[in-house]
């Protein structure tokens, strides 16, 4: 191959390289076999733990994921391609992209989604950005029962932008709405809510739908995908725009990531949205096809002038999403979300009668619930982790005031015996 | 192909869940609840699997096809980094953060200290931050930090410095921090015109973007001056990494004068690109810039434990819901543990041999742009030439769609006309480029006596060219409800 090219030797297709930057070899340790590596990562894997009994999610949830999704995702005519540029050999992925489309708008109510941004936080970043583009106003109202890691998010992208973020701080758990609409007026580009909050507290914002409207705001609902076969959808509410975090449909916890952002928002807004979007269309002949579409919007073509700066995507935790939709399907799907309820029913029925803890979300919860304890949530908490059981999050990190408060959350996979576990475990540990 | 929802059967059941062993709730409150159950499709777990089958057999893709799309480092990635990401697919991300909770998950936080550690020793740079999610969030993530930084010296600069064969997501970039960009043309030799550059720069030049090796595939010689005038100016300079394939252990941007870059761990280090995605996009910081780093830090105690800490009061704060695409991270741990560092030197040689290899030998079939020497990792050719007999780039791009190889990037960088963008990578073997290399030149000669041939490709595809303008004007986006078989 040297003999083709000209050169004698290899380097000299280095030489564009000053020879006073050329680095030293690296000081990284002779390669390994894959046996030795995976012995390696598995001893490092084995340092996590576990057995732990897990009431916790704070945005991510441990599901049940139906043993189709990885073998069909992981199949590498999907896992090893890129972004369809080229639509006639990227049929599979670009299809797929459709209908995953297709179920985030029959599950969120709305009209049109792209094809995944990277996770629930970003997602909705991107959702304030869109709002202030829409609207051409420069301040964002963010109810403090939104995660306080999407806030922070949200709150970083508007750092260096003439925008402000005007937080509303949440009362027992529930959106402070006469706060909220005093400080809604003509100024505030969107009005950011979610349903189920980080307490855990369901509520339906129709009334704040029709009150940013009459200011001329939007309403951005932040969701938790599986709540949605239960839930009143944010385009039942009147939501102008929708994100959520994916990872919950078809998607394991792997520490966090990686995960998939949902942005779903009403059909006037398509150009406005950041993203790929996948578009049906006709071939030369009329065969249904698909392709990448509207791509004026986006920084390969439209670089500065872009609605985002987005590149990659997470198609493949999306494509996860649309299988664990179709492995369940409309009954399925109904129906877990129902027994994540029940679940989280019973575990708050038996923790709330223990002595000294109260609920701070009475009735309307899925499967998160906040308790407020007689003592510091984060020493019980503690003492909990030491006896094999995470009980869930203490708030006092989050929220000034709530140190005596933590969220627990239930998911279809805890079985009655561990809630039960929780709950002796709790009683235990403030009373003995 | 049918849509999955017009394969729906009502009332058909996949996959069963598991048997409640608690009393059911009462039902929430009407108000509450939506009116009827999302239209998801009904299908049995063997429509499901015979309908991902088959679309999936629609893609071309690495592990079946030759796929050389420049500026995307389409390589094989050993199938041992997917079974390591694995091990840690049952780790939940917010143990850490409960009371005590680290110990809890000090694999996890091991796999990120150690990464950022050897992505440092790299690519020369002081720090790593593994959360941005793909390359262009490492930019975002890059830019806040250099805003953050000038603020924080009282300064309010608003100007970004690129060169006009950036990648897109540069100027984008700027843009979503309020930034004005500058574009600075490229010189004939293929690098940022050097006197074009110093007239852009001043003390309202935030930072200078600048991929190396550039997106013509061309190191450039001069980078070490640019980086010291943008500096004498008071800017900072941004490395875009996308294109370290090229130089692992050749070169190190941190040793140039880079003050911030972001790598793209699914290019180079071992995570396949997932049609789309996900990718992951750590940032790599010079010591001054340590304080701005996002919120939270993955940090190494005394006893050798590993901690999360909250950022201080200088972090631009959160960018991402926990500690990046962890699964990603834990791949590229793998592959650097796999090819230690004298197989990722290996790598971007062999990376470079193969696009010599394939520049050398269609050099006269079709015409240079820019640059004399040799090149780095890809070569950008121009189908100037085809174009004068009616033949452009995606008509050669459709035909290698025929001969079963995935076409080259085309039509990028915007500088060339008629671009046909080959990046071959590290992993193909001779025997595959000479194919391709054939096929290219194949289509160079239709071009010549037949050039109708080109024009009617593909022809080997479930479909033909497909109608863009159309689906930019007929918007369908989302299958309406009501679609054949859920009707029925």
């Amino acid at each position: 191959m040297l003999d083709v090219i000209g050169a004698a030797e290899l380097e000299e297709l280095f030489s564009a390289i000053p020879t006073g930057l050329r680095a030293a070899p690296l000081d990284i340790p002779g390669g390994m076999s894959e046996f030795e590596m995976l012995s390696r990562m598995g001893e490092l894997a084995g340092r996590d733990n576990r057995e732990l009994i897990r009431f916790v999610g704070a945005g991510r949830y441990d599901h049940i994921i139906p043993s189709v999704v990885e073998h069909l995702a992981g199949r590498s005519e999907f896992a090893t391609c890129y972004t369809p540029y080229q639509p006639e050999c990227s049929q599979g992925t670009l299809q797929a992209l459709y209908e995953y489309q297709t179920a985030v708008c029959r599950l969120t109510g709305m009209d049109v989604t792209n094809a995944s941004l990277y996770d629930g936080g970003t997602a909705l970043a991107e959702a304030a950005l869109m709002a202030l583009r829409i609207t051409g106003r420069n301040r964002i109202i963010l109810d403090g029962c939104v995660s306080p890691f999407s806030r922070e998010i949200v709150r970083t992208y508007l750092a260096n932008l003439a925008a402000e973020a005007t937080e509303i701080p949440p009362c027992n758990g529930v959106t402070d709405r006469a706060a909220l609409l005093s400080r809604l007026d003509g100024s505030a580009a969107a009005v950011i809510v979610q349903n189920p909050n980080f307490f855990g507290t369901i509520d339906d914002f129709t009334d704040l739908a029709a009150q940013a409207h009459d200011c001329g705001a939007l309403l951005i609902v932040s969701v938790y995908p599986i709540s949605l076969g239960l839930l009143k959808s944010p385009g039942e509410m009147g939501a102008d725009l929708a994100a959520a975090d994916g990872q919950s449909l078809g998607n394991p916890l792997s520490f966090g990531g990686p995960s998939f952002g949902i942005l779903a928002v009403r059909k006037e807004y398509i150009r406005n949205l950041p993203g790929r979007i996948v578009g049906e269309t006709v071939d030369l002949e009329g065969r249904r096809g698909f392709v990448l579409t509207l791509q004026a919007r986006e920084q390969h073509i439209r670089r500065h002038r872009a609605t985002s700066n987005i590149c990659s995507n997470q198609c493949l935790c999306a494509l996860r999403g649309l299988i664990f939709l179709a492995a369940l399907g409309r009954e399925g799907f109904a129906d877990l979300a129902r027994l994540n309820r029940d679940k989280a029913e019973y575990a708050k029925g038996l923790l709330s009668r223990i002595r000294g803890v109260s609920l701070l979300n009475g009735e309307s919860t899925f499967n998160e619930f906040t308790l407020a304890l007689p003592v510091d949530s984060a020493l019980v908490v503690e003492k909990l982790l030491s006896r094999g059981v995470a009980a869930g999050l203490p708030l006092g990190r989050y929220y000034g005031g709530m140190e005596r408060c933590f969220t627990v959350t239930v998911t279809e996979k805890r079985t009655r015996e561990e809630i039960d576990t929780l709950a002796a475990n709790l009683e235990e540990a403030l009373w003995s | 192909m049918e849509l999955i929802f017009e394969k729906s059967i009502p009332g058909r059941r996949g996959t069963a869940l598991p048997r409640s062993d608690v009393p059911p709730a009462s039902p929430l409150p009407e108000w509450l609840t939506r009116r009827e159950a999302a239209p998801l499709p009904e299908l049995s777990e063997l429509d499901t699997v015979r309908h991902f089958t088959r679309l999936s057999r629609l893609n071309f893709s690495v592990d079946a096809n030759f796929y050389p799309l420049g500026s995307c480092t389409m390589k094989y990635n050993p199938k041992a980094a997917e079974e390591a990401a694995r091990l840690f697919a049952g780790s939940h991300p917010a143990l850490p953060l409960l009371p005590g909770g680290e110990r809890f998950a000090q694999g996890s936080l091991g796999v990120i200290h150690e990464l950022s550690r050897l992505l440092a020793v790299i690519t020369g740079m002081d720090e790593f931050c593994c959360h941005p999610l793909a390359g262009a969030h490492g930019e975002l993530t890059g830019i806040m930090m250099i805003a953050a930084y000038h603020r924080s010296r009282g300064e309010r600069r608003g100007i970004v410095v690129v060169p006009d064969s950036s990648h897109g997501t540069n100027p984008a970039t700027a843009a979503m921090i309020g930034c004005r960009v500058v574009t600075v043309p490229t010189a004939p030799y293929g690098d940022m015109d050097l006197d074009e550059f110093r007239k852009a720069m001043s003390g309202e030049v935030a930072a200078v973007m600048m991929t190396c090796p550039n997106t013509l595939g061309l190191f450039n010689p001069h980078v070490a001056e640019i980086c010291a005038v943008a500096h004498e100016h008071g800017a900072l300079v941004y490395c875009d990494g996308a294109n370290l394939n090229a130089v692992l252990g050749k070169v190190r941007p941190g040793d140039i004068g880079f003050d911030v870059m972001h790598l793209n761990l699914h290019k180079t280090f071992g995570t396949p690109h997932g049609g789309g995605g996900p990718g992951s996009g750590p940032v790599g910081v010079k010591q001054d810039l340590v304080p701005f780093l996002p919120s939270p830090r993955v940090t190494r105690r005394d006893d050798g434990s590993f901690a999360l800490e909250e950022g201080g009061p200088a972090s631009i704060g959160r960018i991402a819901d926990f500690y990046g695409n962890f699964g990603v991270l834990v791949r590229a741990l793998a592959y650097i543990t796999m090819l230690g560092g004298e197989g990722l030197a290996e790598a971007s040689e062999r990376a470079v041999l193969n696009a010599n290899y394939v520049r050398s030998r269609l050099m006269g079939h079709y015409d240079l742009s820019y640059g004399e020497g040799p090149c780095m990792h890809e070569c950008v050719f121009s189908a100037s030439r085809q174009a004068k007999n009616g033949v452009h780039a995606l008509d050669i791009a459709k035909f290698l769609i025929d001969r079963g190889f995935h076409p080259p990037t085309i039509y990028f960088p915007l500088i060339v006309r008629e671009a046909l963008m080959i990046e071959p990578t590290e992993t193909e073997g001779k025997e595959t480029l000479d194919a391709f290399i054939d096929a290219m030149i194949e289509a160079a000669e239709l071009a010549e006596t037949n050039p109708a041939a080109l024009l009617q490709a593909p022809r080997t595809m479930p479909v033909s060219r497909l109608d863009e303008t159309r689906a930019a004007r007929e918007i369908n986006v989302c299958c309406p409800w009501g679609v054949e078989g859920e009707a029925s």
